[in-house]
């Protein structure tokens, strides 16, 4: 019997010319310079002369389509039909007429997206998939997010912080949200719970053995079935064996706890890219609004907004403050868990006189 | 007509404030789709319990290897094994690669709103943060005839697994004044060379290309790419007198020192009496009134970004330029995160040639990648494990001062072979000379 035919993808990646708004095309590669009329808007200024104003909107990044369609009529009306997304999800409107700015502002508040997200404001969180579609979630994303944008929604339609403040979250330490000003990560405390009944069938033992980064996973006869055991004392509770090993369950609701870690930095201004350091752990994995996670946010950010100085990113401000200052100042206890014992830590402790009182 | 709504007090706060609400988006798809009442009680489960429900599977399209993130409920009945919410017992993800820089029309968004409506629960995120647009929520069935429609409107699936994934790229040229090279250009020529291997997952593990046009690094690739093609120029930084000048009367000699002066990371910013500026060629300065100059030394400048930042148009990118290339970049569980290491300080992206050269040099290392590192293993890792030195003979580049933040302190290093890579070196600096 026939198969019935198969269509056969077209494999080609897109040129984007002709997404682009028309002045941006026409002015490609030309610009002069830019400034912030105001928070949320974006002016650029072409050598030939042109310009253009940005208007930034945050979104709840993953739309149902009504509301996809509503931000398509906003640009029919107003952007000649084009936007852009930035990496942190937030839309972007480009008018060729000043005019328009205020119109298109007012239609975008008016339908409940806030413009901001530009120069020195907290930006919308970048993320992850957490309970809505992740197979290995400790903990949602999306909720987190909500919760804490609407905590921070004065922050991202202001430019009031001393520089731009980035933020992300994930839903596991494999940390797909990526590296931020303020990170809040969700982090497994126990060791996996084996499933001994379902390892031999589902795992291919050497290759969960081979993922661990401490090798505290060993091939082990439990009950006559072969399975596998967890050196306990060794453990790092990463969770890396549970995406090749489901049976090694590592999520749990009590013991899944919530971090904040501080001070990543992807920019290379000033200072070199930095990664985000842990400042606060044991967090309650608390939906649906997780308070503790979002007092200690607020508490740093207003640390931040207070001390740092004008153009001082958190790394830069902490460079200059020192890490001793850092937890003064923001009342979160220093540790002995923040105290880096992984390779390349010494790197990280003071060979120096250098101490701050 | 849907059926009626599972009851959702915990994803119902999530209405509540100003920020707008996934939920209620969740909400509107609802009142016509079943398969979203579903979804919403599946996550609502999750609310309560505080755990995740999703496995993975095997869900592809014809032809292709990867793309398709299939998810299956693990919500099951205890008794009959059956899904207790069968009409979202399946909530397959579409990751499809967005045009470089995110740029879209209406007419497009509103033709994925349409396929994902027919097909799909009607939930797109924009974007993921591997830089797809996520096409979430689809059943098995349904999803060859959706990738089948996207891929019509001249849409192709980025990558999953094993594999090059979708890449990213900034705004770039087309709307920043910053760019150091075109962004969109690079970006394309190297996904068209690679769709090999983002569709038919081969490799040891992820690699992933990210494209910024400048030091800001607007796509953190430093950090999250195998390869970072981060945009920089090598000659003297571009100056306006007339926007020097109307940046300072505005702002002042305090922001000028405080903010611009004495954040330069190099110290190659001084302020001067115009009358007193270097004469030299790599220096150059801009007024910022009549008597007045900042000067900039740019054989110190390491092209930071920050004082360009802060005085734009007064200060800018200069003409000669290029890509800085690191590789190794990542944030995964083995050694921890790492961040990308200099293998080329400056590449040229003027011509078409230079841009072949880029492809040529991704290719390498995505060859070498692909030979060298273990399984699960990222690029940055495998530099840990066999030292960056194999890797650049591995590709065939030469070391260079840039590459290091400081040469080597610890002692135990064979160099008989010194001599040789002496003469080596000074041989081919003869031969370029």
């Amino acid at each position: 019997m026939a198969q019935p035919q198969m269509r056969k993808p077209v494999e080609y990646f897109l040129d984007n010319k002709k997404f682009l708004h028309p002045k941006l095309a026409a002015n490609y590669g030309n610009w002069k310079y830019h400034d912030r009329p105001r928070p949320g808007v974006l002016h650029h200024v072409s050598n030939t002369g042109d310009e253009v104003w940005t208007v930034r909107a945050g979104t709840q990044r993953q739309m149902d389509v009504h509301t996809i369609r509503l931000l398509c009529d906003i640009a029919d009306q107003y952007a000649e039909g084009r936007v852009r997304f930035t990496i942190r999800s937030n839309i972007e409107y480009i008018v060729s007429d000043e005019a328009k700015v205020g119109p298109l502002i007012e239609a975008l508040e008016k339908n409940g997206f806030p413009v901001g997200g530009t120069g020195n404001s907290v930006s919308m969180v970048a993320h992850t998939q957490g309970w809505l579609h992740c197979d290995i979630p400790g903990t949602d994303a999306s909720g987190v997010v909500k919760s804490m944008m609407d905590a921070l929604f004065e922050d991202f339609k202001k430019e009031e912080m001393p520089n731009r403040v980035r933020l992300s979250t994930s839903c596991c330490e494999i940390n797909c949200g990526g590296q931020a000003d303020i990170a809040v990560i969700i982090q497994h405390t126990k060791p996996p719970k084996i499933n001994h009944d379902l390892v031999a069938n589902v795992c291919e033992r050497p290759a969960v053995v081979a993922r661990c980064p401490v090798a505290a996973i060993r091939p082990a006869l439990v009950n006559g079935k072969p399975s596998l055991e967890v050196d306990e004392k060794k453990c790092v509770c990463c969770g890396a064996c549970y995406p090749p090993c489901p049976p090694m369950q590592i999520n749990d609701p009590e013991h899944s706890k919530l971090a904040i870690w501080v001070g990543g930095k992807n920019s290379n201004a000033r200072s070199k890219p930095s990664f985000h350091k842990l400042v606060a752990a044991g967090l309650p994995n608390n939906p649906p609004r997780w308070p503790e996670v979002n007092a200690i946010v607020k508490k740093i950010l207003d640390t931040y907004k207070a001390d740092a100085r004008p153009w001082e990113r958190m790394a830069d401000w902490i460079e200059r403050i020192g890490w001793p200052r850092f937890f003064e100042k923001t009342g979160l206890p220093f540790t002995k868990y923040m105290i880096d014992d992984w390779r390349g830590s010494r790197y990280n402790l003071n060979a120096s006189n250098h101490v701050r009182f | 007509m849907a059926k009626q709504l599972h009851p959702t007090p915990m994803l119902d706060q999530l209405e509540s404030g100003p920020w707008p609400s996934f939920v209620t988006g969740l909400k509107r798809l609802a009142k016509d789709k079943d398969y979203v009442v579903d979804l919403l009680g599946h996550l609502e489960h999750s609310y309560e319990t505080r755990k995740g429900y999703w496995k993975g599977g095997t869900v592809g399209v014809f032809g292709y290897g990867g793309g398709v993130i299939p998810r299956f409920t693990e919500i099951k009945d205890e008794k009959t094994g059956q899904p207790v919410f069968k009409d979202a017992a399946e909530f397959h993800t579409l990751r499809i690669m967005p045009p470089p820089g995110m740029h879209y029309d209406t007419a497009t968004l509103r033709k994925f709103c349409d396929i994902w409506e027919k097909y799909g629960s009607g939930l797109i995120a924009l974007h993921g943060q591997s830089g797809d647009i996520m096409f979430q929520g689809c059943t098995t069935e349904n999803v060859q005839p959706a990738w089948d429609e996207i891929n019509e409107m001249g849409f192709d699936m980025g990558g999953a697994g094993p594999a090059v994934r979708t890449a990213m790229s900034c705004v770039g040229a087309a709307r920043c004044e910053q760019s150091c090279y075109d962004e969109a250009k690079a970006h394309q020529k190297i996904v068209n060379n690679f769709l090999d291997d983002i569709h038919r997952p081969a490799l040891p593990y992820k690699f992933k290309f990210k494209f910024s046009g400048c030091g800001n690094d607007c796509m953190n690739a430093i950090q999250r790419a195998d390869m970072a093609v981060i945009g920089t120029w090598r000659d003297n930084m571009k100056t306006d007198d007339e926007l020097g000048k109307k940046w300072f009367a505005k702002h002042g000699m305090n922001e000028l020192i405080n903010d611009v002066v004495n954040m330069c990371p190099t110290r190659a910013l001084q302020v001067k009496d115009t009358k007193d500026v270097r004469k030299d060629a790599h220096i150059s300065a801009v007024a910022i009134n009549d008597t007045q100059s900042l000067e900039i030394d740019n054989k110190d400048c390491v092209r930071c970004m920050h004082c360009i930042n802060v005085m734009t148009g007064a200060l800018g990118p200069g003409k000669d330029k290029g890509a800085t290339i690191l590789v190794g970049g990542h944030g995964h569980l083995k050694i921890g995160a790492t961040l990308g290491t200099v293998v080329v300080p400056f590449m040229d992206l003027k011509t078409e040639e230079d841009y072949d050269k880029l492809v040529e040099l991704a290719q390498n290392i995505v060859d070498f990648f692909a030979e060298n590192a273990l399984e699960h293993e990222r690029t940055g890792e495998m530099i840990e494990r066999i030292g960056l030195v194999n890797f650049l003979e591995g590709i065939g580049l030469d070391p260079d001062a840039n590459m290091v933040n400081c040469p080597r302190s610890n002692p135990y290093i064979r160099t008989d072979g010194w001599d040789e890579e002496v003469a080596r070196i000074n041989a081919k600096k003869q031969a370029a000379a």
